[in-house]
């Protein structure tokens, strides 16, 4: 096996170009795992570890653009406020020592329908920045998932860094797993409140083939949040209710060792409930202080 | 509360009843310990195992030689290849070292490969041509059983029948492994005011020990063969490898390499006999390592069980009567199922005085997993269902669960309804009457992390409810059922410079329990020496006995302290010849005289050479159960703990966070303090796991989840934090007065949460694991 250690992003845009089927190394906490399981046997990795621009990230217009390898711990710490969602999420994964190598780059490369950094991509509408030696592209998010475990990266681009809205109002993200810590998701979802645009964003993780938005649940809340978002009241019961609902609708899961389908559903209908109430309470509680 | 244990003569530093550390304890905490894994020899091989992808096949043909043709690979092996017996097992051979004709569970391994690089091997394994069959597994024990047998309590049950045998029997001899009938008082004629009935259910348990099997084998210039291996009986595996490798005992030479973890798993051979093949075939040293995954297809697991229970009361809840069935599914070889059967069969109504008992418990076949010693084994599957009945009969009685178990606790003097009477301390009230007394833990914080679902942030508060239950177990200490259980110690005492130092050596195996730590504090104790070093374990000292059922610390114990009398006495008589008349005795070193005082030390009558003594010590004889009737004194000594679990459940998303775990228990006598805490600590966590979430999930046959990355374990933020009280109720007839203590804090530890989670959500839960849909989806 070839190991080839780029030191620029140039530098891995070209080793890639000459090697499509390098496959790109970040955190490893996925790759590794494949090989040690034996159930990858590439021709060469290509470690992207000493490439420092993966690892910045930046705010401009009023939006963040988070390089590819930024570690998890880094989000949870210097993104909070900026990126709630991803923020929560970051949180969630692993165990410390994961959370110290592994990176969204590699999330969105592995495109597990279980990935927890997704849902809150999706919740915030961010954006792929791919990067090959033809040139980069920016893939919406709601089109970069297109099967399980497949996304739409091209076999010469490397993903370059993700780009997400800077927060205009409260966001969640909920996952439900059958341990108190490092535990795959059986289900989860991501919320996010966009008062500024008047949008509702959602994310809904392993319970269906791919990572997914719920448009119909976004829509219906958005209809009912419309004269609501500057003099806030409590959200009707029915309200929460009929999201929950049209959330676990949005959902295709299926039976397996971590959950049934009927409970995954069940259980979307609750996160959807408890992340729209916390996020409301809060956004509620903003508009107050204003 | 009197403390009647046998008083320890000196007062040497780290003796019995300190806890001086333990030797591997840094260098396991720093990541130095060496494990089995860790061997290595300059020129060794490597092995691999071919394991069936089927649980049930017909073998028709087995093609090695696109294995062989890989560059360096150095041996491919079949059951052609075992050179003597191709069956093994620890009670009864049955199991194939390499599968022939037919392949009974997936994961069967059916040739070996030896190549210079692991990976090499793997390859190679993978090239190997095997035409299976597939037949239909039988992987239901109630249909292994035979539908005669599982029919409801109050029939008795049929006899056996022809349609046992036809079912599809795994074995010729039908799919019974043992059926166990427990009858005492008048079962059939008894009746009661208040009736109880419940079916239960526990799935698949896995040892999740650290450190997968592994072993180094070298082969020796006579001939013989030396193996360094993680296992935990020497012997047995020596005995079972003589018959298979067809070699003199003295020509097998096994060495315990460093252990991670054991629970049982490591009772049955996994790779033992596979390297020394290997090893043998090729002249050269060959080490075999598992994968976690391989090590889930490597290893038997706890025995899932079905059981049927009716409880009868009078209206003051004071039992008249229980009924029950258990069946416990043994997988495809017999393993250790017939004692798992024993142990389910006496124990299973629990600490308590019963008038009337009919218990029925099978064992059987099937082509799931085999299955067979986990921590408590028989005891643990069956304090699920006696306890949930006495919660049960609490609520159909009016009272609360701590007083339906006083009014029935068994205690000294009580008969089991084996017909062996306790006759040792059975504190179960004063358990009970300990766990009440204890503080319950705070209310709720809104520190997410201290909720049901923790990091994962699923609530803030929202659905949360609180429970609290309660559960006793019992568990018997020692192999029963009229095994002879002994176990070796050789104990030699000599000056190293001028200080008299100690060399202590048995075949007993360190399973990360703590028995090497407690072979010296006897030895200190009991010859007044400091200076005491405890020998690797390895066969060239007689038997250690099993590292199993709570009992090395009593049997191996036992024999230390035996062969340090015996010690003893020969520098008792030293001191005679040379000191004269007068009755002599060490203190704490010193030597005294009855005429003279001190006369002298131990170093002084070391001077004319050292001291050894080599002891085999047995416990008190048991007995085994008649079949028909379960009759016999078949056990040596009764351990209890018992668990007070207060849980938060999400009763919205069926997630459960345990708050608290508060424990007592009787040790008899605390030899080492901080151990005795430790495996409370690990035996409730290992409890907690069986309760909310590990199982080894089987679907006809086949493992869905053989990872940590499905199969979960507890981690430190589903483990809370512990109270514990540790009694000391001396048994007259062991060692110091010492109980087993490894076990029981696992039996009790499971019944007590599902009780609690069944308080806090209001649902009647039947099965363990408990899974998020059974609270929720109904
Ligand atoms: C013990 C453990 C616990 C875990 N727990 C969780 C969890 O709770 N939640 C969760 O979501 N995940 C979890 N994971 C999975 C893993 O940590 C995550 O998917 C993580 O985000 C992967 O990031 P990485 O940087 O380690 O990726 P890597 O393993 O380095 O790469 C993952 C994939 O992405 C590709 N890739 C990486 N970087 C790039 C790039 N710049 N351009 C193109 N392709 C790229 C790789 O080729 C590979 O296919 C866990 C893993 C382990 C081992």
């Amino acid at each position: 096996m070839e190991f080839l250690r780029p030191t620029s992003l140039s530098e891995a845009c070209q080793l890639k170009a000459e090697h499509p089927d390098a496959v790109p190394l970040c955190g490893g906490t996925d790759v590794m795992v494949d090989l040690n399981f034996d159930r990858r046997r590439p021709e060469a990795l290509l470690d992207l570890t000493a490439v420092p621009e993966l690892y910045e990230w930046s705010r401009y217009d009023g939006r963040l653009r988070i390089g590819a390898a930024v570690p998890y711990t880094a989000i949870i710490e210097q993104l909070a406020t900026e990126a709630p969602g991803l923020a929560i999420a970051s949180r969630t994964v692993g165990s410390p020592q994961i959370r110290n190598r592994a990176s969204v780059g590699g999330n969105l490369g592995s495109a597990s329908p279980a990935g927890d950094a997704l849902p809150p991509l999706l919740a915030a509408n961010g954006e792929v920045e791919t990067m090959s030696t033809t040139g980069a592209r920016r893939i919406p998010i709601h089109e970069f998932f297109l099967g399980p475990k497949h996304n739409a990266l091209r076999p010469e681009e490397l993903i370059a860094a993700v780009h997400v809205p800077v927060a205009s109002g409260p966001q969640q993200y909920a996952k439900v797993g059958t341990r108190n810590a490092m535990v795959i998701a059986v289900c989860s979802f991501s919320l996010a409140l966009h008062p500024d645009t008047g949008r509702i964003g959602t994310g809904i993780g392993s319970a269906a083939p791919t990572p997914r938005a719920a448009p119909e649940a976004e829509d219906f809340l958005a209809a009912e949040l419309a004269d609501r978002w500057t003099a806030p009241d409590e959200l009707p019961d029915d309200v929460v209710r009929r999201f929950g609902e049209l959330v676990a609708a949005a959902a295709e899961p299926i039976d397996d060792v971590r959950g049934t389908a009927d409970y995954r559903r069940h259980a979307l209908s609750v996160l959807a409930r408890r992340t729209l109430t916390w996020t409301w309470a809060e956004h509620r509680s903003q508009e107050r202080a204003q | 509360m009197t403390d009647v244990s046998t008083e320890v003569r000196t007062t040497t530093a780290g003796g019995v009843g300190e806890s001086p550390f333990r030797p591997d304890g840094t260098f396991k905490v720093t990541g130095q310990f060496a494990y089995s894994s860790d061997l290595y020899m300059e020129g060794m091989l490597w092995g691999t195992t071919l394991r069936s992808p089927h649980p049930r096949a017909r073998i028709a043909s087995i093609d090695i030689g696109p294995a062989l043709k890989v560059a360096g690979v150095s041996a491919v092996l079949t059951h052609d290849d075992v050179p003597g017996e191709k069956v093994y097992g620890l009670e009864i051979a049955d199991q194939p070292v390499l599968a022939y004709d037919e392949v009974r569970y997936q994961g069967e391994p059916v040739a070996i490969v030896a190549a210079d690089h692991p990976e090499t091997a793997r390859r190679a394994a993978a090239l190997i041509v095997v035409d299976y069959q597939v037949v239909e597994p039988l992987s239901d024990p109630r249909e292994a059983v035979g539908h005669p047998y599982w029919k409801p309590v109050h029939d008795e049950p049929g006899e056996r029948t022809a349609m046992s045998r036809d079912k599809a029997p795994v074995h010729p001899e039908g799919n019974i492994v043992r059926h166990q009938r427990v009858r005492f008082g008048d079962p059939d004629a008894a009746t009661a005011d208040v009736v109880v009935h419940g079916d239960y259910e526990v799935g698949m348990q896995d040892q999740a020990f650290l450190g997968p099997e592994s072993g180094l084998a070298v082969p020796g210039e006579d001939g013989g063969v030396d193996l360094y291996v993680a296992t935990q009986w020497l012997h047995v595996d020596r005995r079972q490898m003589a018959g298979a490798l067809r070699l003199p005992e003295d020509k097998i030479r096994l060495t315990l390499a460093g252990v991670g973890g054991a629970f049982g798993a490591r009772e049955d051979l996994s790779m033992q006999v596979h390297a020394c093949m290997l090893a043998l075939q090729t002249g050269r040293p060959v080490k075999m390592v598992y994968s976690r995954e391989e090590s889930f297809f490597g290893h038997v697991h706890r025995h899932p069980a079905l059981m049927r229970y009716e409880h009868g009361a009078d209206r003051d809840g004071r039992l008249v009567y229980v009924r029950a069935h258990i069946l416990l599914d043994g997988g495809a070889y017999t393993s250790s199922t017939p004692a798992v059967v024993g142990n389910a069969s006496t124990l299973g109504i629990g600490p308590y005085d019963v008038p009337h008992v009919a218990m029925d418990c099978w064992g059987v076949y099937t082509n799931n997993p085999p299955c067979g010693a986990m921590r408590g084994f028989g005891a643990v599957q069956a304090a699920f269902g006696y306890e949930s009945q006495m919660d049960k009969l609490a609520a159909a009685v009016g009272v609360s669960p701590v007083e339906i178990r006083m009014r029935n606790a068994m205690s000294e003097g009580s008969v089991l309804p084996t017909g062996q009477v306790i006759d040792s301390p059975a504190p179960v009230m004063e358990l009970l009457r300990r766990l009440d007394a204890m503080p319950l833990p705070g209310a709720a914080t809104d520190d997410i992390r201290l909720l049901p679902g923790g990091v994962s942030n699923t609530t803030h508060g929202e659905g949360v409810r609180r429970g609290v239950g309660y559960a006793v177990g019992i568990k018997n200490v020692g192999f029963s059922e009229g095994f002879d259980d002994f176990s070796t110690a050789r104990v030699r005492l000599e000056l190293m410079g001028d200080e008299p130092s100690v060399l202590v050596h048995t075949a007993a195996v360190e399973v990360g329990q703590g028995l090497v730590t407690v072979q010296a504090q006897i030895a200190r104790s009991e010859l007044g020496v400091e200076r005491v070093t405890v020998a690797a374990a390895d066969t060239q000292v007689g038997s250690g006995g099993s590292t199993s059922a709570s009992r090395q610390t009593y049997v191996t114990g036992g024999a230390v302290r035996a062969a340090c009398e015996a010690v003893r006495s020969e520098l008792l008589e030293r001191a005679a010849e040379r000191y004269g008349p007068g009755e002599f005795r060490l203190v704490g070193g010193r030597l005294e005289s009855t005429v003279d005082g001190v006369v002298g030390d131990i170093a002084s009558l070391l001077v004319e050479g050292a001291v050894e003594r080599t002891v085999e010590w047995r416990h008190r004889p048991t007995q085994p159960l008649d079949e028909a009737t379960g009759r016999g004194d078949a056990h040596v000594q009764w351990a209890f703990c018992a668990h007070r679990a207060v849980v938060d459940v999400d009763v919205d998303l069926g997630l459960i966070r345990v708050v608290e775990m508060a424990a007592v228990q009787d040790v008899g006598k605390a030899m080492n303090p901080d151990a005795v805490l430790g495996q409370i600590h690990g035996g409730t966590a290992q409890g907690l796991g069986l309760a909310v979430m590990e199982e080894v999930q089987v679907v006809d046959g086949k493992l869905r989840n053989p990872s940590f990355t499905d199969y979960l374990i507890p981690t430190i933020m589903d483990m809370p934090p512990m109270r514990v009280e540790v009694l000391e109720l001396a048994d007259p007839h062991a060692p110091y007065g010492l109980r087993g203590v490894g076990e029981p804090p696992t039996i009790s530890s499971t019944p007590a949460i599902v009780a609690a989670v069944r308080a806090a959500s209001g649902i009647d839960l039947k099965r363990v694991p408990i899974r998020p849909e059974h609270l929720v989806l109904r």
